[in-house]
Formats: structure tokens, C-alpha cells, sequence
């Protein structure tokens, strides 16, 4: 059953457009992919040469919060999940996201906008792998 | 230098439209991850908003070939299919549908000060720390390997 509670389609379509224009610009200007696992990850491989534009992309990234909350106010975020099992969670995030090449930015978004099979696969996986692990904790553990 | 203030720029704006589209919100993301129960499909129209623009963006690079600045655009070559690909998806599923929280919204909700942002994005920087020593190690072996054969060739 859709929530329509919930359901915001036109801040999430809006938004969606907004990540798209971030990430056209980087690609046609910069000639990168805004994929966050991959600019993350090679942060921290320290490759010689490349290590500045990664630098002030997760910069941008970190700033927005901050920007935001100066012209208004942040919306407001819910985190149910325990410390623990956070922690647990982004540990298998970036091991997964690094061996898997991608995650929702880099396969999700970049990688179906140009068509990639590969991305296409690893999107299909990485969702419903969520999806049967939600079902797993809210429907099946009770 | 041109390059860096446009990475500054475009991560910014990146966040900007993750906190606008809701997905810095790990409980909307887990409510669309929830098919079964009261689903809000929000984070498909995210992508779609992204992809409607990505399209267009990666059509003009493949045929451009070049950045508006006349620098190479390398785009990823590999096609195949490998258990790596697969196995590493199906484990980033797993962290996704324990917290809600992918890479990005991860980094963001950390610098906004939420503590499980937080713990999430450390563990995550050491998910992918480990990912580096254990690819150097594998890479330090072939390496081996591959001498070891070329000194039995030899021989």
C-alpha cells in the first residue's frame, strides 16, 4: 500500500533534478563521475594526482548542511537503527560499495543515465537485497 | 584549479538536492525499501529527477568525447559482469536496508551533526580502508605469482 502520507513526488523529483544538474556539471565541465563511493574511496587510496578534485567534492558535500541551515532549517531526520547495527551497516557499505564499484550515485544514477549494464545489475541487487532485508526486520523478526 | 572549484560547487549542489529530495532522511529511505508495508516511493522519483538530467549530461559526453574545457572524458569501460560486481552490490543492500543510509546522505547527515551519521560514515571510511589493504595485498600476489612464472619460463 503507498503511504500517501509520506509520499512527497514533487521535492523528491525536484531534488532528483538538482542531483542531476550536480552531477552534469562535474561530468561536462570537470570530465568526472559523481559517483560518492568512488570519490570517497580513492580519498582514501591516496592516489597521487587526483586527490584535490575529491577533496573539495565531498568539501561541497559536507558544506550543504551548513548552507542550508543558514537560509532555513534542516528537514527533520529520523534514525531508528541502533549504534551497533550503524555501524555494522556502514562498515558493509563501504566494503560492498568499493568491491561492487558503485553505490546509489555512481550505479543509480550515473551509471543507468548512460545505459550500463553493469550498473543496471548492480542497482537491481543493491535494492532488493534492501528491500529483503527491511522485509527481514520489520515483517518477518516482528 | 578550475576543476577543484567546480568539484567544490558540484558537491555542494549534490547536497543541496539530497536534502531537498528527502533521502538525507534514513526513515524515508527504509519506507521506500519497504514494498510490503505503508511504501512511499519517493526515492524512485529521485532518481528519476536525476536520471532525466543524467541522461542528456552522459549522451553529450559520448558524443562530445570532451568537457566543455576540452579535456578527455574517461568513462568507465568495463561491461562484464563479475562476482565482484555482484557480491559487492548484494553487501552494500545489506548496509542500505540495515540503516536507510547510502554513501552521500551518510556524509551529509554526519556533517549536520546526527551522531548515527556519524558512526555510519566512520565505520564506512573503514569498510573501504579495509577494501584498500586487502586490494593491495591480492594485487602484491598476482604480482608474485606473475614473477614466479616468468622465472620458471626463463628456466
Amino acid at each position: 500500500m503507498i503511504d500517501w502520507q509520506s509520499f512527497t513526488p514533487i521535492s523528491a523529483f525536484g531534488g532528483g533534478m538538482v542531483i542531476g544538474l550536480a552531477t552534469a556539471l562535474l561530468l561536462l565541465v570537470a570530465g568526472r563521475i559523481a559517483g560518492i563511493s568512488g570519490i570517497v574511496g580513492g580519498l582514501i587510496g591516496l592516489r597521487k594526482g587526483d586527490f584535490a578534485w575529491r577533496a573539495a567534492f565531498v568539501g561541497g558535500l559536507l558544506l550543504a548542511p551548513w548552507l542550508w541551515r543558514w537560509l532555513g532549517e534542516l528537514p527533520p531526520v529520523h534514525i531508528e537503527t541502533g549504534h551497533a547495527l550503524l555501524a555494522l551497516a556502514g562498515l558493509v557499505v563501504g566494503i560492498g560499495t568499493r568491491y561492487g564499484s558503485g553505490c546509489t550515485s555512481g550505479h543509480g544514477v550515473c551509471g543507468l543515465s548512460r545505459l550500463s549494464p553493469r550498473s543496471m545489475v548492480a542497482t537491481v541487487l543493491f535494492m532488493s537485497m534492501g528491500m529483503a532485508v527491511v522485509y527481514f526486520i520489520r515483517h518477518s523478526l516482528g | 584549479m578550475l576543476i577543484i572549484l567546480v568539484a567544490l560547487f558540484s558537491g555542494l549542489v549534490f547536497g543541496l538536492g539530497l536534502i531537498l529530495s528527502g533521502m538525507t532522511d534514513p526513515a524515508k529511505v527504509l519506507s521506500f525499501l519497504d514494498v510490503t508495508g505503508s511504501w512511499d516511493p519517493s526515492l524512485m522519483f529521485v532518481m528519476l529527477g536525476a536520471i532525466s538530467i543524467g541522461f542528456f549530461a552522459f549522451r553529450i559526453a559520448k558524443q562530445r568525447g570532451r568537457t566543455l574545457l576540452s579535456t578527455p572524458i574517461p568513462l568507465p569501460g568495463s561491461r562484464t559482469i563479475d562476482l565482484r560486481l555482484i557480491l559487492g552490490s548484494l553487501l552494500f543492500g545489506v548496509g542500505w536496508g540495515l540503516s536507510g543510509i547510502c554513501p552521500g546522505p551518510g556524509l551529509v547527515l554526519a556533517a549536520s551533526g546526527e551522531v548515527g551519521g556519524v558512526i555510519f560514515v566512520v565505520a564506512m571510511l573503514l569498510g573501504m580502508f579495509i577494501f584498500d589493504w586487502l586490494e593491495k595485498r591480492r594485487q602484491a600476489e598476482l604480482n608474485l605469482h606473475h614473477r614466479q612464472q616468468e622465472n620458471i619460463e626463463k628456466k
